[in-house]
């Protein structure tokens, strides 16, 4: 059943999503949904060391997210507010990448490969890469779920109930790098941040609660990497930002019925 | 008992010391208010007895295995984010529908469970913060500033709620408050701060003190002649001459 590189990138597509979807609903609430840019960002700059020392990109683009990841939380509440933070960092991490590519003398690389992903190649082992990384992540979100919901509610109500809401953020931080390298070959890094917060805001106008919101959001997910995979199949289109079409589309479908069944109220 | 005992407490921002050589104790079921103007340390002395600010010197101590009931300021909740009154109250402990529904008329307001947050009005939602905060039978309970935003009579009213909490549960009750007059009609004791403790004692001594009329000027005479009026008389119905 393997065999069929359709059925892979499918595999790919509904585990990048299941990851993603807890994940960018504490995106979303926290105001942060410039670190999925950044992180992303900063994944170019792990991509170019890795060809530089021969290591896997996975490899390369995980230890680069991971210390944008620590850098944010160590310096965040330090004078910069968290989106200047992520934009700075961001841009720069995006600018040194490029630079560092340059220096690869003899080496072609597809940057656009990285830039829009590559989900129709992806192999066995990218599978098992993936879902490793999706099963990590979520069980990392479901074991702090009420802690991370305190810290984004308010820091003072984490202290006051007897835990350090930093450490929540870095478990947060952390789990968004590891989103970000697992992802980069599905959807490549203009996209991740889209599958991180365009699933959680299509949710958002049908949830009652913020359990079922990054439900709702996984089930948006999967289901756009499937059409998605399924429109790029029929009519020829990039697989990566068909995904993100269609979950776009339901953003909009979803948000415009939302509003109507609020106002009707 | 002492349940927080703060010693030689200072508390720096890079180069700015906000809190310096503090020290104060906290007693069971005892209700303490902090005033100060703005900038006087009074969220900083709160946010150390949590344990959300490291001094810089001297140290906090708690009574091992403290329950501790916290009434932010402020809670924002980002309107993306769906949650419901029922869900709030369960946020850091798990309790019972009927605990929830219990705390929730406690704080006086039954009926909300189903709502969701972003649809309540400031009292209501300091209200709700207020059962959330009773829900765990907490041995004290912390309220900073959390009449903000609620006008005389919803304030009133809530302090009102205050006193009554701690005569059902005895709890203990330390808050920081702007409203002079109502809360000090309501506390056993206040501190009063200004980077260092000006001045400490029983409403009346603190009303007097040179330290404090320095701090708030002579316009607390209506303040303090509120004061006698209701200690005059019993405790309770101190509050509608507030209103």
């Amino acid at each position: 059943m393997l065999d069929d590189f359709m059925t892979r990138a499918t595999l790919a597509g509904i585990g990048v999503a299941i990851a993603a979807a807890p994940l960018g609903c504490f995106v979303v609430w926290r105001r942060m949904a410039y670190f999925g840019d950044a992180t992303a960002h900063a994944a170019i700059l792990g991509v170019a060391l890795s060809l530089a020392f021969q290591m896997s990109i996975f490899l390369g683009t995980l230890v680069v997210a991971l210390i944008m990841a620590l850098a944010v939380t160590m310096l965040s509440g330090r004078g910069y507010a968290m989106d200047t933070l992520l934009g700075v960092m961001a841009h720069s991490s995006l600018a040194f990448g490029l630079v560092a590519v340059s220096f690869l003398s003899g080496i072609r690389i597809d940057l656009m490969a990285y830039l829009f992903g590559d989900i129709l190649s992806v192999s066995r082992t990218d599978l098992v890469v993936i879902w490793g990384g999706a099963a990590l992540v979520v069980a990392l979100i479901v074991w702090r779920w009420s802690q991370l919901l305190t810290a984004t509610l308010n820091e003072e109500l984490a202290y006051a109930t007897g835990f350090d809401p930093k450490r929540e953020q870095l478990i947060l931080t952390l789990s968004l790098a590891v989103t970000v390298a697992v992802a980069i070959k599905v959807v490549g890094v203009l996209l991740i941040a889209a599958m991180l917060i365009i699933p959680a805001a299509a949710a958002r106008s049908l949830a009652r609660s913020p359990e079922t919101m990054a439900l709702i959001a996984a089930a948006i997910g999967a289901f756009s990497a499937v059409a998605g995979l399924r429109a790029a199949y029929v009519f020829d289109t990039p697989a990566g930002p068909s995904i993100v079409c269609v979950a776009a589309v339901l953003f909009v479908g979803f948000s415009l019925t939302g509003w109507r069944s609020r106002s009707g109220v | 008992m002492t349940l927080i005992t703060v010693e030689k407490l200072s508390v720096r921002y890079g180069a700015n010391t906000v809190l310096h050589n503090v020290d104060m104790t906290i007693e069971a079921g005892e209700i303490v208010t902090i005033v100060g103007p703005n900038g006087s340390g009074k969220t900083s002395l709160l946010r150390a007895i949590i344990g959300a600010t490291n001094p810089s010197a001297g140290h906090v101590s708690r009574k091992p295995g403290l329950k501790i009931g916290y009434v932010p300021q402020k809670l924002h909740v980002d309107p993306t984010l769906p949650i419901s009154v029922a869900r709030f109250m369960r946020l850091t402990h798990r309790v019972s529908k009927d605990d929830c529904a219990a705390a929730l008329a406690a704080a006086g307001v039954p009926d909300l469970l189903k709502r969701q947050m972003s649809q309540l009005s400031g009292g209501q939602f300091q209200r709700v913060l207020l059962a959330r905060a009773l829900i765990n039978r907490p041995d004290i309970l912390l309220l900073d500033e959390a009449t903000q935003g609620l006008d005389q009579r919803g304030s009133a009213s809530f302090y009102q709620q205050i006193e009554a909490v701690r005569q059902e549960t005895g709890c203990a009750i330390l808050m920081i408050s702007h409203e002079l007059h109502v809360v000090m009609s309501a506390s056993d004791r206040v501190i009063c701060l200004n980077g260092h403790v000006c001045c400490e004692g029983s409403p009346a001594v603190v009303a007097s003190a040179p330290e404090y009329r320095a701090l708030f000027g002579t316009g607390t005479g209506g303040a303090l002649a509120l004061y006698r009026h209701e200690h005059d008389h019993n405790h309770d119905h101190s509050h509608e001459a507030a209103e």
